[in-house]
């Protein structure tokens, strides 16, 4: 068609003119890295953005300890392959240092204790934007956010006190102290971002396809036995099996689940993607059961 | 496929969280746990039916209070074409949110309750999405179930509606009576309304034409970046980002820099996926030049024979956004393409009666939410168009110097006389 863009080329040219934006008006930006696959298509785009200089900004990972393997493996291939900056900010050392303290039940979840971190992180970059990978179709409260998401000195957001958004013109000014974040992918879908993997041939973490795996059930949630994560004694509806699984979400391991799937290519999630039933969150993420407003919550208090 | 952008607009009670609860659900965008969470809350609340706009509530105070907030984005696509829906409430007070809804919607979709008929916020919000410069309006006459599916009254709402926006710049109005609750005339035709011959709403949402809606015509390039990096591979390398606001760029193609009106000639063009022969909106992409001209973030490109408007008195349309009343003589940040400038209000021409669309010009201050007609003068030259011409380069917003807030939304006017 002449003259006509498809919905991933224009998707992908909005996200590249949000990262061109903040190069251009913000001192120090810094890309939030999970190594899950929003990320990569995140860090692939700021590459673009960027051409041919390599990227100038740093990738910040939060390290909860409670990683896939796999995740790490692949966060430090593409870190070496991009020539990019890795800023690591560690749960693990903020507990031993004592300024978070982790519930003591064994295998509890870390993915509260992580604002901590990644404020501490952020503070001590003093970076002025940071990249996340956050879609509005995620999550409800998701939907509400800008594309420049202004925090103030605590890192909290405000939803009821956001700025107008109008047409590509963003609002950058901020006092010191404060910071945006930004999130380039708002407008995707998850079907979108499986579709730009596709179309893209971007590599992922292993963990995304089809792979076997020790599993057990708890509270409808397929979870992976590891180091983390164990089929509580006597709970006889935790009895770990092997099974086909494929995660849709890569996250803390402790709080992450896996779905049963043979999909081992991006065409063939994007096929299961299309007729699947349950939402991303819901089916793989305990962290956002608590409660209806339970993403609120977090995001209020500075989370992702 | 190719992606529609669309802002819902109508009065609180009129249906809309319902209507975009039922387009998710019978697209089958929803999933069986979001659906679950919202069944649970019905139940709670007592509702005597799955409140499909629960779907969209997001924050715990638009639940609580059962009311929309803020402008939420939702998505949904058929095998045709791909959605977003900036879905705004329908209060008064936040007028400003149907204006930023309409900011980056190609279409805008008004609901009316088939009961009450127009209210002072349909008219609104219809004045609202003409001056945005919305093409494309869609009347859906909703709850037609509660008027036993009548096509008289149908008609007779049509018609009231018709005489107001004759009144406005609309180029597309197609009217479709509706009902959310029960799904009729939604996804699939109502075998309650025989008597309408149109399409189902979903059918007119994936077909009407919006690819002309563009500006090919008058090549706008505003830089956004200069690249040149710092390294002996790419040692001469000099590079302008930015995204194509309007016209078709080539390479080979004579090019003016403005402000300093040198001329080039377009080396090559590289897009984010390789090289490029050509370049239209709204492609990000990468221009190289002939001639090493001093060019920074800010400047434009365009061609020599169809350049924009340059001046430092310009006049436009503005919606306030912010609690304090605007008034002449008050200085603001204004951004405007990739060109952030200070901006001193003149004066205020008028205050726009959406009612009744008449120009008050005794009026002296403009409160929030007020659409009015002013002058400004800016410390540097804005290059720009006719925002109905050209909604890339005709478009601004004002910031507050001192609170950072965005405080209007601007609409350029052809230049002062």
């Amino acid at each position: 068609m002449a003259h006509r863009l498809s919905h991933l080329d224009t998707l992908a040219s909005e996200a590249i003119h949000i990262i061109r934006e903040v190069v251009a008006e913000f001192e120090r930006p810094a890309l939030l890295f999970s190594g899950g696959k929003d990320s990569a298509v995140l860090l692939h785009l700021a590459a673009k953005a960027c051409w041919p200089q390599r990227v100038p900004f740093p990738v910040v990972h939060v390290d909860t300890g409670h990683n896939f393997p796999e995740v790490l493996e692949y966060r430090d291939q593409q870190v070496v392959k991009l020539g990019v900056r890795l800023v690591v900010g560690s749960v693990q050392e903020d507990i031993d240092a004592g300024s978070i303290v982790e519930q003591p039940v064994p295998g509890a979840t870390r993915n509260r204790l992580q604002t901590y971190t990644l404020l501490r992180v952020l503070e001590e970059g003093r970076y002025d934007a940071v990249f996340g990978g956050g879609r509005r179709d995620e999550e409800k409260a998701r939907a509400k956010e800008r594309v420049f998401s202004l925090r103030d000195e605590f890192g909290q957001w405000d939803p009821r006190a956001q700025r107008p958004e109008l047409w590509n013109l963003y609002n950058t000014r901020h006092q010191p102290g404060e910071h945006f974040r930004v999130f380039p992918l708002s407008n995707w879908t998850e079907l979108d971002i499986w579709q730009y993997v596709e179309e893209q041939d971007l590599e992922l973490p292993q963990i995304y396809f089809a792979h076997r795996r020790m599993v057990f059930r708890r509270s409808g949630m397929l979870l992976a036995l590891g180091p983390w994560t164990k089929p509580r004694d006597g709970v006889a509806s935790e009895q770990a099996f092997e099974a086909t699984v494929r995660y849709r979400t890569v996250g803390d391991m402790t709080c992450t689940a896996a779905v049963e799937s043979a999909a081992k290519t991006p065409a063939e999630i994007i096929v299961e993607t299309s007729v699947t039933k349950v939402s991303e969150r819901g089916a793989t993420r305990a962290d956002d059961r608590f409660s209806e407003a339970a993403m609120e919550d977090r995001k209020r208090e500075g989370y992702f | 496929m190719e992606l529609l952008r669309f802002a819902t607009g109508g009065s609180v009670d009129d249906g809309k969280s319902t209507l975009i609860g039922r387009l998710l659900y019978d697209t089958k965008q929803i999933f069986e746990d979001q659906l679950e969470a919202v069944q649970r809350t019905s139940l709670s609340r007592g509702d005597e039916y799955v409140n499909l706009a629960l779907l969209t509530d997001g924050l715990r105070a638009e639940r609580e209070q059962g009311i929309t907030i803020d402008v939420a984005y939702r998505y949904f696509s058929t095998p045709n074409r791909r959605f977003i829906i900036a879905d705004t409430p329908g209060h008064t007070q936040h007028t400003r949110n149907m204006v930023t809804g309409c900011s980056t919607s190609d279409l805008v979709l008004l609901l009316i309750d088939a009961r009450t008929g127009p209210t002072e916020q349909t008219r609104r919000h219809a004045m609202i999405a003409s001056l945005l410069g919305i093409r494309h309006l869609v009347l859906c006459v909703n709850k037609m179930d509660l008027v036993g599916y009548s096509k008289a009254r149908f008609e007779e709402i049509r018609g009231e509606f018709t005489g107001f926006s004759e009144r406005l710049q609309v180029y597309d109005l197609t009217c479709i009576p509706i009902s959310a609750l029960t799904g009729d005339n939604v996804v699939d035709r109502s075998p309650e309304m025989p008597w309408y011959g149109g399409p189902a709403l979903l059918d007119h949402l994936e077909t009407v034409h919006i690819a002309s809606d563009r500006n090919l015509i008058d090549l706008r390039f505003p830089v956004q970046l200069v690249i040149r990096p710092i390294s002996s591979e790419h040692h001469d390398f000099r590079g302008y980002a930015g995204m194509i606001a309007s016209g078709v760029l080539e390479v080979g193609d004579e090019v003016v820099a403005l402000p300093s009106g040198f001329s080039t000639h377009v080396v090559s063009i590289d897009g984010p996926d390789g090289p490029l022969q050509e370049a239209f909106p709204p492609q990000s992409v990468v221009v190289r030049l002939a001639d090493d001209i001093d060019i920074s973030r800010g400047d434009m490109l365009c061609r020599p024979n169809n350049r924009p408007n340059v001046g430092q008195d310009v006049s436009a349309m503005i919606c306030w956004m912010a609690e304090r009343p605007l008034r002449a003589g008050t200085t603001f940040a204004i951004k405007h393409t990739t060109r952030w400038a200070r901006a001193l209000v003149r004066s205020l021409q008028y205050k726009l009666d959406v009612n009744a669309l008449h120009h008050d010009s005794r009026a002296s201050e403009l409160e929030l939410n007020d659409i009015g007609r002013i002058h400004l003068r800016t410390t540097a030259p804005l290059f720009y168009d006719e925002y109905r011409e050209n909604r890339e380069t005709g478009s601004f917003v004002l910031v507050d110097e001192q609170t950072n807030a965005t405080v209007a939304a601007g609409m350029l006017r052809h230049p002062v006389g």
